[in-house]
């Protein structure tokens, strides 16, 4: 191939460009690190001088303070119960669902996907739907935070793309030598399609972690509240500024130090999967966008 | 001959028959495949439709005791009172216009973002930028706020710091209404542009090369090899977003518009969501907040299925 020529003008394009991907690459990030910075820094620091990054004094101060009472471990207790336990529970009745309608030859096949598509579409609303919580007896319990949820329709859509996707000949010749359904799903076609298994699974995980929504809608009990919960009282905390602490102005506001360190525990469990979460999202994300 | 004696109508019989027998074979070959499907399906009957059945309490005068069966039937009178009721329109207002931000100004930052990304010829640099900018969409909501909170608050927050080394007016934009609506842009901006490129870079791999290559031997420059060769490729995806967006119209999100909503904002950020939670949770006005969640729910479907109809005008694939 003859070596292209690069214009003036495309060296300018291509400066500015770069030079803009990184400004927002940074922009995007400098929060996470400010945040990360304060929480290792001294209040005396923090209150004397504003710096953005990185502190001068370090000080282990703010987290020694979060971890000196039992709330915030009763909270990531509750949030590491919910997302290992929902993931397995979502994932258990998502892939079961997804093989099933996955299944070319199965009767009714059409009317049950539109049925499950349409819940995308419209649903009931958060009233009726908290009324229906309630009349299945799982207020109050953390129950509330995973069955109301148990199937995620796009995850479960982007499961069964993956799997009309498997070679058919795999299941046919399994057949023929005898196997029943259940054991081609678990022996054959769970094992071959891990990495889509794993996918969906992280997709669960962070959506079990950050759940906050169905805790503050369900659990009136504190004692059940997951970590996302803590924080938000942490952070608003007797500002008496919005709606769900203003019944709390009376409690003297915890340092800047203990609202950013929060915000670090709240926020590590899913900085942790993200190298794995980044290998399998775009992939995932991608499946997701295969017409249901 | 026997057969030539059946007239076509008991042929078709047979053929009808035939079927029958072949379809109800299918079923019976596949009833381990039915119990798998059993318990997803109860799922969905149970907290996606039943909670469809429930928004018939929007008719009634519900009361908790008396159940959907015995409470009180009054027609109209919440939808009534919602569409009468002065904070209405307000309501209205707010919904449309964060609608409004997501569609013109959220939605094209990603679309330009994946072309900027295109353009990058170093793979490590490209790489390096989308993993820093996919970050924030794992952030749940509430770290997303908290963040803007502890930088953005009068007592010691960064920005205003920062403000006032500049010699600036410190600005209260957590309280102040006039902010509310550029935060919520912005934390939205912030926490999915960087995710919503995805979809679009996808897509773009799929332009032949051969096309570029046409066009710079016509002396396009690089803005233009964009704009008419790339831009057009990607033409579907965009408007399948689109619709897709249009059709999340009223889901601007319960959490992350209650997680800034406060009292002193409340007039530009209290949306449909927000206000059937205080109305319905808060006040145990049932009836009432489940009539004003029925009509956002019927007028999102009725926008998506408007917006696929369009789109099929436009003589584009739709979404279903």
């Amino acid at each position: 191939m003859a070596q292209q020529r690069i214009s003036a003008g495309s060296r300018v394009f291509d400066f500015f460009n770069y030079f803009l991907l990184a400004l927002l690459a940074l922009i995007t990030v400098l929060p996470f690190i400010h945040v990360v910075g304060s929480s290792f820094a001294t209040s005396a620091e923090i209150a004397r001088t504003k710096f953005l990054l990185f502190p001068t004094e370090f000080s282990l101060q703010a987290y020694k303070y979060i971890f000196s009472t039992d709330t915030i471990f009763r909270a990531l207790g509750v949030s590491i119960i919910v997302t290992v336990g929902g993931t397995l529970w979502s994932m258990f009745f998502s892939i079961l669902t997804a093989y099933g309608l996955s299944r070319r030859d199965l009767v009714g096949r059409r009317v049950i996907n539109f049925l499950i598509v349409f819940t995308l579409l419209f649903n009931g609303g958060m009233i009726p739907t908290f009324l229906v919580v309630q009349q299945t007896g799982l207020l109050d319990s953390l129950w509330a935070l995973i069955i109301p949820v148990t199937i995620n329709a796009f995850n479960m859509i982007i499961l069964r793309s993956f799997f009309l996707n498997l070679p058919q000949g795999l299941e046919e010749s399994a057949k023929i030598d005898g196997a029943n359904d259940f054991s081609i799903l678990f022996r054959i076609v769970i094992p071959i399609s891990l990495p889509a298994i794993a996918t969906i699974s992280l997709f669960y995980a962070v959506t079990y972690w950050n759940t906050y929504m169905h805790a503050i809608l369900y659990l009136a009990d504190a004692d059940k509240w997951p970590v996302q919960v803590l924080l938000r009282q942490i952070v608003v905390l007797a500002s008496g500024m919005n709606y769900d602490a203003e019944a709390y102005t009376d409690v003297p506001p915890p340092e800047v130090t203990v609202k950013m360190a929060t915000i670090v525990v709240a926020t590590v469990p899913v900085l942790l999967v993200y190298p794995f979460l980044q290998k399998y999202f775009a992939k995932g994300a991608l499946l997701g966008s295969v017409k249901g | 001959m026997e057969t030539t004696t059946l007239t076509a109508k008991e042929e078709a019989k047979q053929v009808k028959k035939m079927k029958r027998s072949e379809t109800w074979r299918r079923i019976k070959r596949n009833k381990m495949i039915y119990l798998m499907i059993l318990p997803g399906l109860i799922y969905f009957l149970i907290y996606k439709y039943l909670p469809m059945y429930g928004l018939i309490i929007s008719f009634q005068d519900y009361k908790p005791y008396l159940g959907i069966l015995g409470s009180e039937w009054v027609g109209l009178e919440h939808f009534n009172r919602l569409f009468t009721s002065s904070e209405f329109w307000m309501i209205f207002k707010n919904t449309l216009v964060l609608f409004g931000l997501q569609i013109f100004i959220y939605f094209p930052i990603p679309i330009i973002i994946s072309l900027m990304l295109n353009e990058v010829r170093h793979s490590f640099f490209k790489r390096g930028v989308q993993t820093l900018i996919y970050i924030p969409h794992f952030m749940s909501w509430v770290v997303i706020v908290s963040i803007s909170y502890v930088m953005l608050t009068l007592d010691g927050g960064i920005v205003n710091a920062i403000l006032e080394s500049l010699g600036l007016q410190k600005i209260n934009f957590l309280l102040n209404e006039d902010w509310f609506r550029p935060m919520y842009i912005l934390q939205v901006i912030w926490r999915e542009a960087g995710w919503g490129t995805i979809i679009f870079l996808a897509a773009i791999t799929a332009v032949d090369p051969q096309l570029y290559e046409a066009a710079r031997m016509d002396g396009a420059n690089r803005f233009r090899q964009m704009w008419h060769i790339t831009l057009p490729a990607i033409r579907n995806v965009i408007i399948v977003l689109l619709i897709l967006k249009i059709g999340d119209v009223l889901e601007l999100g319960f959490e992350h518009v209650y997680l800034l909503l406060n009292s002193s904002n409340r007039n530009v950020a209290e949306i449909f969501d927000t206000y059937v939670y205080v109305a319905g949770l808060q006040q145990g006005q049932f009836s009432y907040s489940t009539a004003v969640g029925f009509f956002k729910g019927a007028v999102g479907l009725v926008m998506v299925v408007f917006a696929n109809w369009l789109a099929k005008r436009f003589d584009e694939e739709g979404i279903y």
